[in-house]
């Protein structure tokens, strides 16, 4: 599984980040984390609000900052 | 009602002296601070449970059939609804961009949003009433639709800084199903979230208004930023200017003034300049457009700031 964190370095991006990176070790599932600064990169998602959640080229969030509960979700439903 | 609680608690219980400097002042500051953070998570929390219900990629793919004018008025007006942050608006910008929507349209919006954030409606309506708040969105409608016409009309389209590729067919926003329960939650934390961080700037703004309020003459005021000092609109204008962010406040202060004096036109120039004109926000911006149509931009936004000062404190 691939996650990636969606953001120009706002704190939020920074905070969803560091919550995605708790929510892969909760879930036990083996997941690689990439955040994505690259403006271009995040326009090819079609994203306008940053931050964003993409799990496996999927976006699933946008302009949120989730807990560590939701992602928990998120990472178990795919 | 609350006014009656607070004189109270403040004559009687604290048998403070009516009429004194301090104990009028003491009542100001416990008559404001709980009034306007009341209204600041109430407003907040509504602004923000309807806002959920727009994204901006709806705007976007909405924005993107209309042509330039309608465009621009559109944008101003979805600018109001959409929630907005500073930090999003690269990938903003360029995303209309993509979307063919023209430059003055996006202006458009780009200067209507921040302008309407919620904690500066929350603040003019809690302070203020729905008159100046009206009057205050009312105005910001204007310099955003007539500014971006503006910048549209000057051919500024290689000033930015990226290749935009168009996207390709019909440009279709995601719907994601979101139930009530999630965003009643996600409203709650949002506010929860603003209202940890300007609590403190509400307290030392009410508490500096306080001071004017009880020990600084209204004749002072009034020869600074009345009717008698012509410059007092721009002046105000370029002081709101490195406030950014601080609307939570400044606002208080602003509330003094003018009951002290300060004209209303000139006082609504201030507050414009606080929310619309963002140094973070420019700086910003410089990674995607030239510095010549950021001094643009702000150049337009600044001028129109101070002709709404004018053109109020002149009706007025």
């Amino acid at each position: 599984m691939k996650i990636e964190i969606l953001g120009t370095g706002c704190s939020k991006c920074k905070a969803l980040e560091e919550a995605t990176k708790q929510a892969v070790a909760q879930s036990g599932k083996f997941a690689q984390i990439e955040k994505v600064e690259d403006i271009m990169k995040i326009m090819e998602y079609n994203v306008m609000s940053t931050p964003g959640l993409v799990i496996d080229g999927k976006v699933l969030s946008t302009g949120k900052l989730l807990s560590v509960a939701e992602i928990v979700e998120l990472i178990k439903a795919q | 009602m609350w006014q009656e609680s607070v004189d109270i608690l403040v004559y009687e219980w604290l048998q403070l002296p009516h009429g004194e400097k301090l104990s009028d002042a003491l009542n100001f500051f416990i008559y404001d601070t709980v009034k306007i953070l009341f209204l600041l998570i109430v407003i907040i929390f509504i602004v923000t449970l309807l806002r959920s219900y727009f994204s901006t990629e709806k705007v976007r793919e909405y924005l993107s059939k209309k042509h330039e004018y309608t465009g621009n008025v559109l944008a101003a007006l979805f600018g109001i609804i959409t929630p907005f942050c500073s930090c999003s608006a690269i990938p903003l910008f360029l995303g209309f961009l993509q979307a063919r929507i023209p430059l003055g349209v996006t202006f458009s919006f780009l200067i209507s949003a921040p302008l309407n954030n919620e904690i500066a409606i929350a603040m003019l309506f809690g302070i203020f009433g729905w008159k100046v708040t009206a009057l205050y969105i009312g105005f910001g409608l204007l310099v955003a639709i007539v500014g971006g016409i503006i910048i549209g009309r000057l051919g500024l389209e290689k000033d930015i800084l990226i290749d935009v590729k168009p996207i390709e067919g019909e440009i279709k926003a995601e719907t994601q199903v979101i139930p009530f329960k999630t965003r009643l939650h996600d409203a709650k934390e949002y506010t929860l979230d603003i209202l940890r961080k300007i609590w403190l700037y509400v307290l030392v703004g009410v508490g500096v208004g306080a001071f004017i309020h009880g020990y600084v003459p209204t004749e002072f005021i009034t020869s600074i930023a009345g009717a008698n000092n012509p410059f007092a609109v721009p002046l105000a204008t370029l002081l709101g200017v490195p406030m950014y962010s601080n609307a939570a406040g400044v606002m208080p202060l602003i509330e003094v003034l003018t009951s002290k004096g300060m004209l209303l036109g000139t006082a609504l120039s201030f507050m414009m300049a606080i929310t619309a004109l963002s140094l973070p926000e420019a700086m910003i911006l410089k990674r995607v457009m030239s510095l010549k149509l950021i001094a643009i931009f702000f150049g337009t936004v600044t001028l129109g700031i101070i002709g709404v000062g004018y053109l109020f404190n002149a009706i007025l």
